[in-house]
């Protein structure tokens, strides 16, 4: 066995000795997205036809829409994230999973913790503080199965073979260290110790900004910087530069998120809005990396994981500059309590992130399966079905936020007529929507199909094991 | 690079600096705020909710309200009006500073939507010409036209909150004052029974899961029926013949947490001046 070979057997063991745990975390991930959209669907037929749910308290709007977005962000966002890392982590290691045992365990109670938060929201036990509605018991569970695969996650770390660090270490590494000290933080400051008046609502938006923005941006990007140069078939453009972004993205990101028009001291939106200015760095670094590194590549696209990753890049650019736009005061005057807001969101969650975790899974699914998509035109369909969903999601949202912003600083309109004049956006928004469910759905075949199908022939290797005729001199023993 | 003990302290340092920012400064500033006494009045602001508006806060939670609701009037500033109250015992000198007029209309609006400075100075004149003003803030801003407000919500109007629900959407309209302006029981009952019969094209959902609709069986009317317009058209929002709506437990405590929501004295941080004469019938309207 030559050089090449052992290599090539070596990468296909490490691949396939994280086959379960990814299994685990993409088979629910796949699941929450679908539920995730189609419960957004449901809150926003509310805007439609508002007496449809009227009876029923557990699909009220208030109830469903934090339950869809979570759904997406810790049922669909967080574990594909996690996944990811993990491949990442034993590929630049080259190593086996160490500790395989703890993200299968881990994955089930993450999941099993999605499944009691949302059940807590619908029934009405909400905590009611944005992104970290799950109560007390749903948070523990997250908690400990994160802290559980980061242990898995920095094992495999430390017994890398390789000890030059990859730039998408930086990323990732500090990404394992950040969710569990902000959703502690917030959880203990706000759930479990409450701190009195509006420094609950100061830490909320601490705590979701760092999730939302920060947490999110350091995982998507840096997948992007480790799959980019790949699939160009180059070297990351600038090494130096990419460490440059994530220092300005961590020491800049994490003062965001305190609202313009806040009843808090006069310092605190003042910080955030210079922090957000000097966020524009580290978008134009990220820019510059990604643009150079699959510029002029020969790879061609064909709506597979490189289109994803490029997309969901080019997505983060577009999100941080409308991040940073609402901070400024007198853009966050007119589309601040606005659909501005949730357009950027949706925007991060889902045509950034969700969109390069996507190219990403597509991407490693077959290596750490051993075989081929079952659907592997539902990739190029999927593709289509998101970019299109999220134009019509996002630039509907935004442009009726605008709009609406522009109303409500004018005393002379009434209010019904702002609302009024935001119901033709939420019918394309829904057709977005619609497709967005439509593209999970197949993602979701893709996933399932494929546990199936592995499922299918571990049955028949065992059943084949079992029939097999025993040799002769295990008989006469 | 091989030690990754700069990534730990990279971590460590970036979010200990805003952790220290955000979470401890706003608990050693904000987390330890008490009661403040009102701007020239007598009491002090906020008075703890009753003990059925702090379950209704619960209600408000539990069914997500600040997912379409606010409860953050904005200000943009404050203008002053000088009002004449008095021309004092040397009438020539006040009519010097502000030409004949008749005595009859005082109290008299001399200045109106003026700086503070072009205030203080008119203020001023008159003063020493021995005649009596007042000078009136009037906090301003798009919301505060609107009606939603009277002043810029402060972080003292959530002193007692919990969970404080600031809200980020006005999917509807801001209800930091929403006790003030709309403090009808019946309606706010009617409105989340059948918003739409109360506001026309409301995107509001009604809420029947906070009410129970009984049959009267010939028994008297419960002081708790909603009293719902019968000359309603359609009559859609009406229950059928020989039932009445009740709200439940939930439905009046939610009720009387809107009804508690009342950003409506003046304080240091955020000054104007009481008008007398009631608004609830004009915000009503809008």
């Amino acid at each position: 066995m030559n050089h090449n070979e052992q290599k090539i057997c070596a990468v296909s063991e490490i691949d396939a000795s994280c086959r379960v745990p990814l299994l685990a975390l993409f088979g629910g991930a796949a699941l929450w997205l679908v539920l995730g959209l189609a419960l957004s669907i449901v809150a926003s037929l509310t805007f439609h036809k508002p007496d449809m749910l009227a009876n029923c308290a557990w699909l009220t709007y208030g109830r469903v829409q934090p339950a869809a977005n979570d759904l997406i962000l810790y049922g669909f966002c967080i574990p594909a994230a996690l996944g990811v890392m993990l491949w990442i982590f034993v590929r630049l290691s080259q190593t086996p999973i160490c500790l395989s045992l703890l993200p299968i365990v881990a994955a089930n109670i993450w999941h099993i913790g999605v499944v009691v938060g949302t059940l807590v929201i619908l029934s009405g036990g909400s905590t009611g503080f944005l992104w970290l509605e799950y109560g007390r018991g749903a948070s523990v569970l997250l908690l400990a199965a994160f802290v559980l695969i980061a242990i898995s996650a920095f094992a495999t770390f430390g017994w890398r073979h390789h000890r030059e660090l990859h730039v998408s270490h930086w990323f990732l590494l500090a990404a394992l260290l950040w969710f569990p000290c902000i959703y502690a933080t917030a959880n203990f400051f706000l759930v479990i110790s409450p701190v009195r008046g509006v420094a609950q609502a100061v830490i909320d938006w601490w705590f979701a900004n760092n999730l939302i923005f920060v947490w999110l941006a350091l995982v998507g990007i840096g997948t992007a910087f480790y799959f980019l140069p790949k699939f160009a078939g180059r070297m990351l453009h600038n090494h130096y530069l990419a460490l440059f972004a994530f220092w300005t993205l961590i020491i800049f990101g994490t003062w965001c998120g305190i609202p313009q028009g806040a009843p808090v001291p006069a310092w605190l939106p003042a910080v955030s809005t210079v922090a957000s200015a000097l966020l524009i760095i580290q978008l134009i670094a990220v820019a510059k990396i990604s643009f150079k590194t699959v510029r002029g590549a020969n790879t061609q696209c064909k709506g597979g994981s490189f289109c994803f990753v490029k997309f969901g890049t080019a997505a983060f650019i577009l999100s941080g500059i409308i991040f940073i736009a609402q901070a400024c005061p007198q853009i966050s005057r007119i589309v601040e309590f606005t659909w501005f807001g949730p357009a950027q969101t949706q925007l991060q969650l889902l045509g950034f992130f969700a969109i390069v975790m996507l190219g990403a899974i597509y991407e490693l699914l077959p290596r750490i399966m051993g075989f081929e998509l079952p659907f592997p035109k539902f990739v190029r369909v999927q593709h289509w079905c998101f970019i299109a969903g999220l134009v019509l999601l996002v630039g509907s949202l935004a442009v009726a936020g605008i709009e609406q912003g522009l109303k409500l600083s004018n005393p002379a309109v009434a209010f019904a007529d702002v609302s009024n004049a935001t119901l033709v956006a939420f019918r394309f928004s829904t057709t977005g929507l619609l497709l967005l469910l439509l593209g999970s759905l197949l993602f979701a075949a893709n996933i399932f199909v494929m546990t199936a199908k592995w499922k299918f022939g571990l049955l028949k290797t065992c059943i084949a094991a079992v029939k097999a005729p025993l040799a002769t001199a295990e008989v006469k023993s | 690079m091989k030690s990754s003990f700069p990534i730990f302290l990279a971590v460590f340092v970036a979010l200990g600096a805003s952790f220290g920012g955000f979470v401890i400064g706003a608990i050693s500033q904000l987390g330890t705020a008490k009661q403040t006494e009102i701007l020239n009045g007598s009491g002090v602001y906020p008075v703890q909710r009753t003990g059925d508006a702090t379950l209704g806060l619960q209600v408000y939670r539990a069914n997500g309200c600040a997912a379409c609701h606010t409860t953050d009037v904005r200000q943009d500033g404050v203008t002053c009006d000088v009002v004449l109250t008095g021309m004092g015992k040397n009438l020539r000198a006040v009519e010097k500073v502000l030409g004949n007029f008749n005595t009859n209309e005082l109290p008299k609006i001399i200045l109106h939507n003026a700086t503070k400075e072009a205030a203080d100075a008119v203020s001023d004149q008159i003063t020493t010409a021995g005649g009596q003003v007042e000078t009136h803030i009037i906090a301003t801003g798009a919301d505060i036209s609107r009606g939603w407000g009277i002043r810029r919500s402060v972080a003292m109007d959530f002193l007692w909150d919990y969970p404080v629900q600031l809200g980020s959407l006005r999917a509807g309209p801001d209800l930091a004052n929403v006790g003030a302006r709309l403090g009808n029981l019946n309606w706010q009952l009617q409105h989340l029974y059948a918003p739409q019969s109360v506001i026309k094209n409301s995107a509001m959902p009604p809420f029947h899961f906070l009410f129970e609709v009984r049959k009267l069986n010939g028994a008297t009317l419960s002081p708790d029926a909603l009293q719902l317009p019968l000359t309603q058209q359609p009559n859609e929002f009406l229950p059928p013949p020989g039932c009445v709506v009740i709200p439940t437990e939930d439905a009046k405590n939610l009720v009387a947490y809107l009804l508690s929501l009342r950003a409506d004295v003046p304080l240091y941080e955020a000054p104007f001046t009481p008008q007398q004469t009631s608004t609830n019938s004009a915000a009503e309207k809008k």
